[in-house]
């Protein structure tokens, strides 16, 4: 890691959106709701980019990628245009995009900007509205397959792109930056990121000394360090042989987990960029912007303060629950339900973050309810269960769903708490153990040995305060009769 | 009643109203006559005979009961083959889209539906509307009414040669660059550009989308003005439609000119216009001053460079707007299997497209590549602001501005097509209007040696109106009374 | 070189240049179409030279010939027409576009 450190990595992301919470794709009336449809369902003549068809602008796009501009601290253009991308791809139906662009008397729809990651500001470059392509699947493999499969149910979904300036400079600094992004545009409520294909990014990697490669093809924000990380490698290796990295494009491969080289079809000077004709310049009065400024949702910066303030949350507990939308709505309704944010938070951040990230998975695809785990805290809170147990009940209650009072009892793990009852192990113990008796009553550590069997004899089950209690009073009342 | 073939529009709906002429007689004498001459002259790619005559019937049945009928009341309308028709092929006279039957109507067809017009036939053009002379048409030219030896304009040239032939009533043409006007021009028939943003693109298909327009081609101004009130309506569907009130554009119809201020436009008389050209106009000029008008001619400086900057324009757009025809979604595919996609999208385009259409998308390929954007088509862009200014400047001092619509009489098929730089020329004329996003009309003014002149007026923005006015008393006070024959 | 010929040797357009453009456009030329094509192209850039002439600094572009700005719609769905649509695709494979293979 230190070699990696001293040869000053610099990491970019162009980041691709899509604005999930639209009904319609960005151009036409097409539902955008595609994902497990039959392929080829959700087109018409104008995403099919059929003669004689034309674009308008869906107004809710518009308007999503201005709070998108305003979260990132982006400053949005006030007059702006769409512009053609032009090349040749099966996936695309008109064989050009219809995207926004930064040169040739063109701005992009905001410019500038950042996003803080742990005390850190990774500046944004650009952010612009476009289309999503097409999708294309193979029999086999892209080069064994002898025909290609278009589906184009995809082609016209709106996308917003960001690009970022290469402020990153470890791999796991550009997951906790789209982490950070992601939970953005779910509390904007414009784009949920658990769906599949929803967010793909790709990035360019530079180390000191080397040229500017760029790595496409990340499909999700999860290969985004494996594929960073994965071509560090490659790069240090190569500077290490003393070679030199040259400025080339490069394809992430997600079942082979490595970069490829591949050669570009087209290259950005290839491109014809030229604005689209058959779309209106667009205008943001600052008055608009205004007006959406002030419904502008809770973010994640300002959640996470609030968690500090209202809940006592340590910084970086409040960091991490509001890393994602979801686990910050889970903890507020855990909060909701029982007033106790502290032992929630330590749940949360404790066993059940370690138990997604081991199952890598998301805090809205378990079926753990708010409800379920505070049912749980409760349970340890009314001295029904130990602490430890509980993380084994909870272990339970991910993999069958059960509610905690009902493993417990099914289990018959409830606390012993019946006085008479540990009184009587008590005696038990203590007949069958004189030396140790003996020995507590003159050094009280050696009173733990006592504690420890009566653990054992009762499973752990037995209250361990009101057992040591219990022994306590026994010993000093035997120590009575007996003299050292 | 099979001569009623040759009226107006507005008479022939005047004879069905008053129940003097069924629709199914009229529309099946002018099927009688497309086949009579359709082989000569050739204005047709597709022709719709059974709907027609079934539509007809529809319209006879409302009549009958009574019914309220469109303003179009069962009138044989020939549409451009570039317009979308749903359900009949559209090929813009290109082997790409040889099959291509859309599904979906452009929203003129929709209004001209709506208004009980009925859709005879799908014109010969240009392919993809390239071309000022219709012989760039893959299924073959069409022909001069007035001369078979020569062409009859382009690219609209089969929707004019079949109003003018009678084998259609009314006809929709479109103007990138003079489409309508050119043929228009050629075979004596009223041809109307509109202003842009006037009349939906939807389902127009695309040459250079923020050049053309759709619009009337007919055989006088009184049914022009009714076509274009027709199809001239706001449309969600296009994004530059201007949402505007519709209008009746036949309110303009008015036998008033006086004091009217003509601007003769220089630039339009320049080199290579040819004298019959120039002497028919200035005739039409001075017949338009006996009927009170004022002229004074002006120059405007920046038309000289109209042209060039049309052509870069043009190309450019149409070099991404045809970038579609790959062959895999509609259109033409070669058959061959083993290629890979790179491959057939070569071959497809190679063999889909035309030569004309092949030059344009590569010089509009050029001229949008790096290093050459801000030296064509930017430069082209910033004329077409002077263009746009120099009009404006004029509009302050004239209510229209004139010249000839073509610089030369129609030429001999063959003439020009293997010289594409000479075939451009023609338009000459044509493309300042379409570069400054205004009105125009060409208005059939005179014949020299047997062949149509056409005299061109061009109105400020939206001024549709004061171009009707002058084209109406033009023709009431002047009328041109050379028949068409030979055909019969 | 008078300043006519420079402006010509300016515009000009080589064959591979031409050949690199009709890939860009996916065009496949013929050798033969390629000669033609060059000498076409060449008198067009010519003549399209004229426009030099034209002093545009400051001049903005007319992209867009109308005052018409922010042209939207609803975000609201309407059915899909892909049966009509799937019809007139010439190569399918269920309801999959079927387009040649990729390499
Ligand atoms: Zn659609």
């Amino acid at each position: 890691m230190s070699k990696i450190k001293s040869l000053e990595i610099k990491i970019g992301l162009e980041v691709h959106c899509q604005l999930t919470n639209l009904k319609t794709k960005l151009f036409c009336s097409c539902s955008s709701d595609y994902r497990g449809k039959e392929p080829n369902t959700l087109i018409c003549p104008i995403c099919m980019g059929m003669p004689g068809t034309l674009p308008v602008l869906n107004e809710k796009a518009l308007e999503d990628a201005i709070m998108v501009a305003l979260a990132l601290n982006s400053k949005i253009s006030e007059r702006m245009l769409f512009f053609r991308k032009n090349y040749f791809y099966p996936d695309m139906p008109k064989n050009f995009q219809i995207s926004q662009y930064d040169k040739a008397g063109g701005v992009p729809f905001a410019l500038g900007g950042y996003i803080q990651i742990n005390g850190k500001k990774v500046r944004i470059r650009r952010i612009q509205l476009e289309e999503d392509p097409g999708k294309l699947s193979y029999d086999g493999t892209i080069e064994s397959s002898n025909h290609t499969l278009v589906d184009y149910n995809r082609a016209g979904i709106a996308l917003i792109e960001i690009v970022t300036e290469p402020d990153m400079e470890t791999p796991k600094e550009a997951r906790l930056f789209l982490e950070k992004l992601r939970s953005i545009l779910e509390h904007l409520n414009v784009s949920d990121g658990s769906l599949e294909g929803s967010m793909r990014c790709d990035a360019n990697i530079s180390l000191k000394g080397g040229k500017r490669v760029e790595v496409k093809n990340i499909s999700s924000f999860k290969e985004v360090e494996r594929a960073l990380n994965f071509e560090i490698t490659r790069q240090k290796n190569l500077v290490l042989r003393g070679m030199v990295i040259g400025q080339e494009t490069r394809h992430w491969d997600e079942t082979r987990r490595i970069t490829v080289s591949l050669r570009m079809k087209e290259e950005e000077q290839d491109y014809r960029y030229f604005p689209e004709p058959d779309l209106v310049p667009i205008i943001i009065p600052r008055e608009r912007i205004k007006e959406i400024e002030q419904k502008m949702p809770e973010l994640p910066d300002e959640r996470r303060k609030r968690f500090i303030e209202q809940y006592n949350l340590s910084p970086q507990s409040a960091e991490i629950l509001t890393r994602s939308k979801a686990m910050a709505d889970f903890f507020e309704e855990s909060v909701k339900i029982y007033g106790n944010p502290k032992e929630i938070s330590n749940w949360m951040i404790g066993e059940l973050s370690s138990y997604l990230n081991e199952k890598s998975i998301e805090i809205d695809e378990l079926t753990l309810t708010s409800k379920q785990l505070v049912d749980l805290i409760k349970l340890i809170d009314e001295g029904v269960i130990s602490r430890k147990m509980a993380k084994s009940v909870l272990q339970d209650m991910l993999l069958t769903g059960k509610m905690a009072g009902d493993i417990v009892k099914e289990k018959g793990l409830e606390k012993i708490l019946d006085k008479e009852y540990i009184g009587s192990i008590v005696e038990k113990i203590l007949k069958e153990n004189p030396q140790a008796v003996k020995d507590a009553i003159f050094d009280k550590k050696a009173m733990n040995y006592l504690m420890g069997q009566l653990m054992k004899k009762t499973e752990g089950k037995i209250d361990p305060k009101m057992a040591s209690e219990v022994l306590r009073k026994r010993l000093s009342e035997l120590a009575k009769f007996i003299t050292p | 009643m099979s001569y009623c073939v040759e009226l107006s529009a507005y008479e022939i709906i005047k004879k069905i109203k008053a129940q003097e002429l069924k629709v199914v007689d009229y529309i099946s004498y002018l099927f009688e006559r497309i086949k009579r001459i359709e082989r000569e002259i050739h204005a047709y790619i597709t022709l719709t005979e059974d709907s027609a005559l079934k539509k007809a019937q529809d319209i006879d049945k409302k009549i009958e009961r009574g019914e309220r009928t469109g303003r179009l009341c069962g009138v044989g309308i020939a549409i451009k083959d570039n317009i979308c028709t749903k359900g009949i092929r559209t090929t813009c006279a290109s082997r790409m889209l040889e099959n291509f039957i859309p599904p979906y109507n452009a929203t003129v067809v929709n209004l001209i539906e709506d208004e009980d017009g009925i859709i005879i036939g799908k014109t010969n053009m240009d392919e993809f509307a390239m071309g000022s002379s219709t012989e760039h048409s893959y299924f073959g030219p069409t022909h001069n009414p007035w001369d078979l030896e020569r062409v009859p304009g382009g690219s609209s040239g089969g929707s004019a040669a079949a109003v003018i032939s009678s084998m259609a009533t009314l006809a929709l043409g479109s103007d990138t660059g003079g489409s309508i006007r050119c043929p228009a021009s050629f075979c004596s028939a009223v041809g109307l550009k509109p202003t842009y943003g006037l009349v939906s693109r939807f389902g127009l298909i695309a040459y250079a989308n923020s050049l053309e327009q759709i619009g009337p081609i007919t055989k006088d101004v009184r049914d022009c003005a009714l076509l274009l009130s027709c199809i001239a309506d706001h449309d969600p569907l296009d994004s530059t439609s201007v949402n505007k009130p519709k209008e009746d554009y036949t309110n303009y119809l008015v036998d008033d000119i006086k004091n009217i201020k003509l601007g003769i436009i220089k630039e339009l008389f320049g080199e290579g216009t040819q004298d019959s050209v120039e002497k028919g106009v200035w005739d039409a000029i001075k017949k338009l001053e006996q009927l009170g008008a004022d002229y004074q001619e002006i120059s405007l400086k920046n038309l000289d460079y109209s042209l060039p900057s049309y052509y870069i324009i043009a190309m450019s757009e149409a070099s991404s707007n045809l970038a579609r025809y790959d062959g895999l979604r509609y259109g033409y595919r070669i058959p061959n299997k083993s290629y890979d996609w790179n491959a057939v999208y070569l071959k497809n385009r190679r063999f889909g497209f035309g030569f004309e259409v092949k030059r344009r998308i590569i010089l509009g390929t050029f001229a949008l590549s790096a290093g050459y954007y801000d030296e064509y088509y930017l430069k082209a862009q910033k004329i077409r602001t002077l263009i746009r200014r120099d009009f404006e400047t004029a509009f302050k001092r004239f209510d229209v501005l004139i010249g000839p619509t073509m610089p030369v009489l129609p030429f001999r098929i063959g003439e020009k097509v293997n010289d594409p730089l000479e075939m451009y020329m023609c338009d000459i004329d044509g493309v300042p209007a379409n570069l400054a996003g205004i009105p125009s009309i060409s208005i059939p003014c005179s014949f020299s040696n047997g062949l149509p002149i056409g005299l061109q007026i061009m109105a400020p923005p939206f001024r549709e109106d004061l171009l009707i006015r002058i084209g109406f008393s033009f023709q009431k006070n002047f009328p041109i009374l050379k028949k068409l024959g030979g055909h019969e | 070189m008078n300043g006519d010929d420079l402006i010509k040797s300016k515009k000009r357009i080589s064959k591979e240049e031409i050949e690199k453009i009709a890939w860009l456009a996916r065009i496949e030329i013929s050798k033969k179409e390629l000669e033609l094509f060059s000498k076409q192209l060449n008198d067009i850039l010519v003549y399209f030279s004229k426009i030099d002439e034209v002093n545009t600094e400051s001049i903005p572009p007319s992209y867009h010939v109308l005052d018409l700005v922010n042209v939207l719609r609803k975000d609201e769905a309407k059915p899909s027409s892909f049966e009509e649509i799937l019809q007139i695709i010439p190569q399918t494979k269920g309801k999959f576009v079927k387009a040649p293979r990729m390499v």
